[in-house]
């Protein structure tokens, strides 16, 4: 086979992977579709039950009952109780039990929740292929530009709720919120973002490349995972506020905010997930300068996109700060974290989109 | 049970703050406490006041957000530093904005007055509260854990039981145990106390300290770097000094003698590109073969540079940052007479490369009157020609060469002592050469042919094409500093973040009833899960050493804020 026969049959297959990789893509976003009315269905059912709600509440309440010790006493096995733990909360914080979740005890609701998330595993393998046959088409790892960005993001970003879920916490109510975001992400995507890309320029060529664009995908996908807990937080927190001043929530209010975790329980949630990923995305910058020393001759310029990685950084230090700062606590750390947030969509949309800079290279 | 503190609003059952725990809160963290007192004393109280406002953790946000909000129009307004021509645009489409702009120092920001001012107030604040931070952190590991107070109860995570063993018994298996479980644990009266995850306050140290050391690290760096530009051809050297420098630039402290002495020689530059498909003539590669050298006189080793792979030449990286192509003219006079010979660099103008330069010939040159004259042929390159595109190149690569001329001749102005680009032509002295027509000569050349200029006034001749690399020198001290610096934070911040500090106290004290009273508390710095988790393996563990009486199940949990706490309080009195 002559030199240019096997460039073309390879560029053949490439192609090849490439349709196979955008109807991946596209039969992803019609399970992802299917997940979302399955999660619909579980919020609607789930409003219907305020019985199965109280008494989900208390069973939730049972199975936090201290692990039991198993002695072995004189042949026999016996079952001793170890001395349960009580728990306070700390002072000035709402005693409120967390919700029952979207399905909120209604048993068809829970059915539904259950498809919900067994269509988004299912969804989350078909992008999961699809994103790998990207990446095999182009012979790289899938992150060259926007569109490939934005599918490698919207796995990660389920992944990381699916994983949360594999972990036994409590997410499920993450469900809805985390598809319809994945859908508008992937429509994007589709639409206005697509590029049928080949190869890199050369200044992308470094395994630098790997380390610091992969933590930054996961990090972006576990700060929005963050983001999502904080805006629930908000509300969550002043439909318990209402509550607690003696006001009447209005109906909607009342059915979808009652379901969800306690406004503690979402705050904490919030900040340990933005705290966990924080040393990583520390990581992700320093692992950019690394790479912009070997590939510009300096390891910090002041570039558009170093400035606002530089900047979301400095607002997610703002946010631990505030958290550990007595009068900070709570909605006023949330606003700072929702800052924060939009800081990383900044740099990551406005960057590549506004402002031109030497990392706005792929041509969106 | 009654009030203890009569100030705190909440009822006895309500969980109560930090305050009711006494000592046994405190100095959990090395936090600094938050005060907004005025001050009452003169200039030193004064004084005083407004260090203790800096180097608050309210004032520490603030100055963070200040830096954040401080970068923002740097990354939108064009920069001096990184991009003089856009700033210089700007200026000219916007001459309003663009003088208060300059006032405000916007065209500069990283540099300018107010930024620094707020980074090095930040400076001041980090290193105000580190050093008292790190005094009381070690005070804390010189001192033991405070006692258990009075009311376990109110403690986050609690437990207890009725147990037959003795509470001296109790109280030894405790400290044994917590010190198994790497507590610093010692007894203190009826109880014993340890503590646990100082390597928390150790790693938010570390990270703090870190962020000086980066900062510092990048300031310097900032101050002694260096930073020059070079374009060789095929087969010509460079060595290390300020006048072989096409531009340099260098920070205020740097000091020439600072240049690392080097030299190299490029053999050959390899571009390669993509053929086919949607992006054809991307670079799929780039890189230089050089000859390098050590020293003034070092000995010649071979290497390869490619665009992410600098040379690193003690503090020198050597980098490859552009490319383009040299043809290889030969000017002769109206006699034969060579007059001109060399590779003149074209500059690129787009991705495929299309290229303009001019060919300056300064002195040697005669007329055919035998006027000594200069002669300033304007050229365009496109290496790879394709018809129907007459002005553009069509692939980056040197698949089809055309070279373009247009001579003059005159004076260039070169000698007027005002600089001039090697790329530009000044038109104001010199008479292009005319065609047949009477228009200007312009002639198309491959490799190999001759362009004859009229009147006998002598040839160019396009020998060949080599190629040329554009090489930055850059020194940039400090960097490895930085390196560590910022290695240290992440595993300081990292310590910081997922290690707890907490306490634990367990208390073992004959009830009224003969009873041994066992009960067991924990407190972290912050609301954890992992707490009460830890408190209850602990007292799995001792539950098993010291166990119930077989008939007392009456260690029932939920009965533990009335009658356990109650039992325990009146062993106390
Ligand atoms: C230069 C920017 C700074 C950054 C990026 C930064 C970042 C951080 C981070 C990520 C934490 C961990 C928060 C947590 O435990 O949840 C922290 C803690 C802390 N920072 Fe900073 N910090 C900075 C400057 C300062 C300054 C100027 C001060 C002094 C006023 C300060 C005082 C503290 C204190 C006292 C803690 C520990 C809080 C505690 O123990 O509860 N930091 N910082």
């Amino acid at each position: 086979m002559t030199y240019a026969a096997a460039t073309e049959l390879a560029t053949a297959t490439n192609e090849h992977l490439a349709n196979i990789s955008n109807t991946l893509i596209y039969s992803s976003m019609a399970v992802y579709t299917l997940a979302f009315f399955a999660y619909i269905a579980e919020w609607l059912l789930g409003s219907r039950s305020k019985v199965g709600r109280t008494a989900a509440a208390l069973t939730a309440d049972a199975k936090a009952k201290a692990p039991a010790v198993t002695v072995t006493k004189g042949g026999s096995t016996a079952v001793l109780e170890r001395p349960q733990v009580v728990v306070r909360s700390a002072a000035g914080s709402r005693d409120v039990p967390d919700g029952p979740g979207a399905h909120g005890g209604d048993e068809q609701g829970d059915l539904y929740g259950r498809i919900a998330i067994s269509l988004t595993v299912l969804a989350f393998l078909v992008e999961l292929a699809g994103v790998v046959a990207r990446a095999a088409s182009v012979e790289r790892a899938p992150w060259g530009n926007m569109y490939e960005f934005n599918i490698t993001f919207s796995t990660v970003a389920v992944a990381v709720y699916l994983g949360l879920l594999a972990l036994k916490k409590n997410v499920r109510w993450l469900g809805l919120f985390l598809v319809t975001t994945v859908l508008l992400d992937l429509g994007l995507a589709v639409t206005v973002l697509y590029t049928a890309s080949d190869q890199l320029v050369p200044a992308l060529h470094s395994y630098w490349l790997y380390i610091h664009v992969s933590t930054a995908i996961f990090c972006g996908a576990v700060f929005y995972v963050g983001a999502v807990a904080t805006i629930l937080y908000l509300f969550k927190d002043s439909y318990e506020n209402k509550i607690a001043s003696g006001g009447t929530p209005g109906r909607f209010a009342n059915s979808v905010l009652d379901r969800l975790p306690a406004s503690a329980s979402l705050d904490k949630f919030a900040y340990r997930v933005n705290a966990a990923v924080f040393p990583l995305w520390t990581f992700t910058i320093i692992a950019g300068a690394i790479w912009a020393g070997d590939a510009w001759g300096r390891y910090w310029g002041w570039d558009p996109k170093e400035t606002w990685s530089f900047i979301t950084w400095v607002a997610y230090a703002c946010y631990l700060h505030a958290r550990a700062t007595a009068g900070w606590k709570g909605r006023k750390a949330a606003y700072l974290a929702m800052l924060a947030f939009g800081c990383w969509l900044f740099n990551y949309y406005g960057v590549n989109i506004f402002v031109t800079g030497k990392h706005s290279y792929a041509g969106v | 049970m009654s009030k203890t503190t009569p100030a705190t609003p909440a009822g006895p059952d309500a969980p109560v703050g930090d305050q009711d725990l006494g000592a046994a809160g405190s100095q959990l963290s090395t936090a600094p406490a938050e005060s907004l007192s005025m001050p009452t004393l003169g200039v030193v109280g004064w004084a005083r006041w407004f260090w203790r406002q800096l180097t608050s953790m309210r004032v520490a946000l603030l100055l963070l957000l200040l830096v954040a909000l401080g970068a923002i129009p740097g990354s939108l307004i064009p920069q001096s530093g990184t991009d003089a021509t856009k700033v210089a645009d700007f200026v000219k489409n916007n001459p309003t904005l663009g003088d208060v702009y300059d006032k405000l120092g916007l065209f500069h920001v990283y540099s300018s007055v107010w930024f620094s001012a707020v980074y090095i107030l930040l400076f001041v604040s980090l290193i105000g509260c580190i050093v008292p931070r790190t005094w009381q952190f070690v005070g804390q590991l010189r001192s033991r854990p405070p006692g258990a107070p009075k009311r376990l109860t109110r403690l986050p995570a609690y437990t207890t039981w009725r147990t037959e063993a003795e509470p001296e018994q109790v109280r030894e298996a405790a400290l044994a145990l917590l010190k198994k479980k790497r507590f610093r644990a010692h007894l203190t009266g009826d109880n014993v106390a340890g503590e646990k995850g100082y390597l928390r306050e150790v790693g938010n140290l570390a990270f703090h300290i870190a962020l000086i050391v980066m900062l510092t690290a990048f300031a310097w760096g900032q101050l002694f770097k260096s930073e020059g530009n070079k374009l060789v051809v095929e087969g010509d050297g460079f060595s290390n000094t300020l006048t072989q420098y096409d531009d340099f630039k260098s920070g205020n402290l740097f000091d020439t003698g600072d240049l690392v002495p080097l030299s190299f020689r490029l053999n050959k530059f390899t571009g390669t590109y993509e053929t086919s498909g949607p992006n054809k003539g991307t670079p799929r590669l780039y890189q230089a073969a050089l000859t390098y050298s050590e020293g003034a006189y070092g000995k010649g080793h071979k290497t390869l540079v490619k665009v992410n792979e600098p040379l690193e030449i003690g503090d020198a990286k050597v980098y490859l940052t552009a490319h383009g192509y040299a043809p290889l003219i030969t000017v002769r006079d109206g006699k034969g007479n060579v007059v001109f010979h060399d590779a003149v660099a074209m500059l690129p103008l787009d991705s495929n490369v299309t290229s303009t330069g001019v060919i300056k010939v300064l002195d040697g040159y005669k007329n055919p009157k035998g006027v000594s004259e200069q002669l300033g042929i304007s050229a365009f390159f496109l290496p790879t020609y394709t018809k129907g595109s007459e002005t553009a190149s069509t692939f980056p690569a040197l698949n089809n060469p055309v070279l373009n001329l247009a001579p003059y001749h005159g004076d260039l102005g070169v000698d007027s002592g005002i600089p001039q680009s090697v790329y530009q032509l000044d038109k104001s002295h010199v008479k292009g050469f005319k065609d047949s027509k009477g228009a200007q000569l312009r002639e198309n050349l491959r490799p190999g042919q001759t362009m004859q200029l009229p009147g006998g006034a002598g040839s160019v001749t396009y020998e060949g094409t080599k190629q040329w690399a554009n090489f930055q020198v850059v020194q940039q001290p400090a960097s490895g500093w930085a390196l560590a610096g910022a290695l240290t934070a992440i595993f300081g911040l990292a310590a910081s973040l997922f290690i707890q500090r907490r306490r634990v106290w367990v208390r073992a004290v004959r009830g009224a009833d003969g009873v041994t009273v066992v009960e067991m508390a924990g407190l972290g710095r912050s609301e954890s899960a992992k707490v009460p988790e830890e408190l209850g393996e602990l007292a799995g563990v001792l539950f098993d050493q010291a166990p119930s009486p077989s008939e007392a199940t009456e260690a029932e949990p939920d009965g533990v804020s009335d009658s356990g706490a109650a039992s325990s309080e009146g062993a106390e009195n």
